[in-house]
């Protein structure tokens, strides 16, 4: 019986005739919950992090780990007194943490940002984001990956 | 672990009884755009995000750069692409009366460098070269493919027939037993096409880059665990002229996305 | 270096307009090897830029968990007509700039 998710990857990857060849290397380096926290801990310091105001649209279960959309959204006015100053996408099991830091302003007039993104495994995604009074919101999903990204060895 | 692939490669024989013969029938031919999640079909639909226009973008500016001996570009011959080249890609791979054998819109582009430009061949897969096919077959992009009705074409197109329909690899899978037999059902996660290459050359996010159909074949083939032909072998040329007359009414799509 | 960009052409002063970006880049993780087993080093974009009319209006870092090709989009609203100024900075000196035009009315 296989008992890890990689080898059972690896199996049904095998037989899988989509084409792909699925050299998958088990491989020690790999992002932990302690790497994931130490990441936040650097943006964010010891302030408290609320849950809230932040929004992660990322499809729920991937075609294909190498590039999966994401958009990260913040209610917020965007006025001069009151507006996001950054966000930040973190992951869980990617060989790293950070994913990408957005840097805005009040003229950006909405807290909006989407770009694509790597995902190695069934994985939680966290999108915090800091405003201007300098709290901290954020929020996480989960997204199911079914072919991982990051770990194909190169033909 | 061999256990298993044999046990999931069983499961698969024992679900398609016998080959069915045949193709699909032409209102039920569905490009692989129709099986791809919302996301997906989202970023081929613009093409400001589509990946593959950067490379139709590279195209555009060989289109017009002097090459070779005979410091020629393509648009010395064949003027403003999205004229000239309109329609092309649709009935390719076609017949070559010099060769007498049909060649691909890849190797048609290297047998004009050779003949009129007297440069040397871009290698297959290279950037360059599907930089250029892409801004070709984007040239092409809403028309019906007639690819194979070149009567000269007819025992070519049979031996790519007879290519799809032959078991092959460890896994002993002919392309017909799951484009054909098990479309629309799943394998390993990811839903199983009819394979109509409507939008080669095309940005695959397994590849995170821009490939030709023949990659995608030998993709394939690897992927039963057959021995893949060489890019640019009769039998890749062949398979792809079945393929594309297979896909016979169904618009050209160049660049597609695919997951 | 291709880059395309989708930036409104127009706009009604104060409108909030979508940019859109996208450039050409192998975004080499440096996590993966190569067949004999030797490591493929890193080769991403790490930062992008956006100015308008000189001013930095979007910011971001770039880690290799962006997928190749990277794909940003953001906001900001628009003030005056002018120009938008794109520049992606990456790993061995990677360095390209793009532009786009806008008429504010």
């Amino acid at each position: 019986m296989p008992t890890t998710r990689r080898q059972f990857l690896s199996i049904a990857g095998g037989a899988t005739v989509a084409g792909t060849i699925p050299i998958v290397t088990l491989r020690p380096l790999e992002a932990t919950p302690a790497m994931l926290s130490t990441a936040i801990r650097n943006v964010v310091g010891e302030a408290q992090i609320h849950t809230g105001k932040v929004k992660l649209d990322i499809p729920p279960l991937v075609e294909n780990g190498n590039t999966v959309p994401v958009t990260v959204s913040v209610a917020s006015p965007m006025t001069a007194t009151d507006y996001v100053k950054s966000i930040h996408v973190f992951n869980e099991k990617n060989p790293q943490p950070n994913i990408g830091n957005f840097y805005l302003n009040p003229s950006s007039g909405r807290a909006q940002v989407s770009t694509r993104m790597r995902l190695a495994d069934t994985q939680k995604v966290v999108a915090i984001a800091r405003m201007s009074d300098d709290t901290f919101w954020q929020v996480a999903a989960d997204i199911v990956v079914t072919l991982a990204a990051c770990t194909e060895e190169m033909n | 672990m061999i256990f298993w692939r044999a046990i999931a490669a069983a499961t698969l024989l024992a679900a398609a009884p016998a080959l069915l013969a045949g193709e699909i029938p032409p209102d039920a031919r569905r490009s692989g755009y129709s099986f791809m999640g919302p996301d997906t079909r989202a970023m081929q639909d613009d093409d400001t995000s589509n990946p593959g226009m950067l490379f139709v973008l590279d195209g555009e500016a060989l289109w017009a750069k002097k090459a070779g001996s005979a410091d020629k570009a393509c648009a010395d011959c064949h003027g403003d692409a999205t004229t000239s080249m309109k329609g092309i890609a649709a009935r390719y791979p076609a017949f070559d009366k010099a060769l007498a054998r049909p060649v691909t819109l890849d190797q048609r582009i290297n047998l004009c460098r050779a003949n009129h430009q007297q440069a040397p061949a871009l290698p297959y897969e290279s950037r360059d070269l599907l930089a250029l096919s892409a801004f070709v077959a984007h040239q092409s992009r809403g028309v019906a493919i007639t690819a194979g009705d070149d009567p000269e074409l007819k025992p070519f197109v049979a031996q790519g027939r007879d290519l799809f329909m032959r078991r092959e690899g460890q896994l002993n899978l002919a392309c017909t037993n799951c484009h054909d037999d098990n479309f629309d059902k799943r394998l390993a996660g990811a839903p199983i096409t009819q394979a109509q290459p409507t939008g080669y050359p095309l940005y695959r996010l397994e590849w995170q880059t821009l490939g030709s159909i023949e990659r995608r074949l030998r993709s394939c083939m690897t992927g039963v665990r057959a021995q893949a032909y060489d890019y640019g072998a009769p039998e890749l040329v062949a398979l792809e002229l079945y393929l594309m007359s297979r896909a016979r009414g169904l618009p050209m799509e160049t660049p597609a996305v695919r997951p | 270096m291709a880059a395309l960009i989708n930036v409104p052409a127009k706009a009604k002063r104060g409108d909030v307009i979508e940019i859109r970006t996208l450039t050409s880049h192998i975004m080499e993780t440096g996590f993966r090897h190569t067949a004999d087993g030797a490591l493929v080093p890193r080769d991403i974009i790490t930062s992008f830029t956006c100015r308008y009319n000189g001013t930095e209006v979007f910011r971001a870092d770039l880690f290799p968990a962006i997928a190749a090709n990277p794909y940003l989009s953001f906001f900001t609203v628009a003030k005056e007509s002018g120009k938008f100024e794109f520049e992606w900075i990456g790993d061995n000196g990677y360095s390209s700039t793009a532009s786009a035009s806008i008429t504010v009315e």
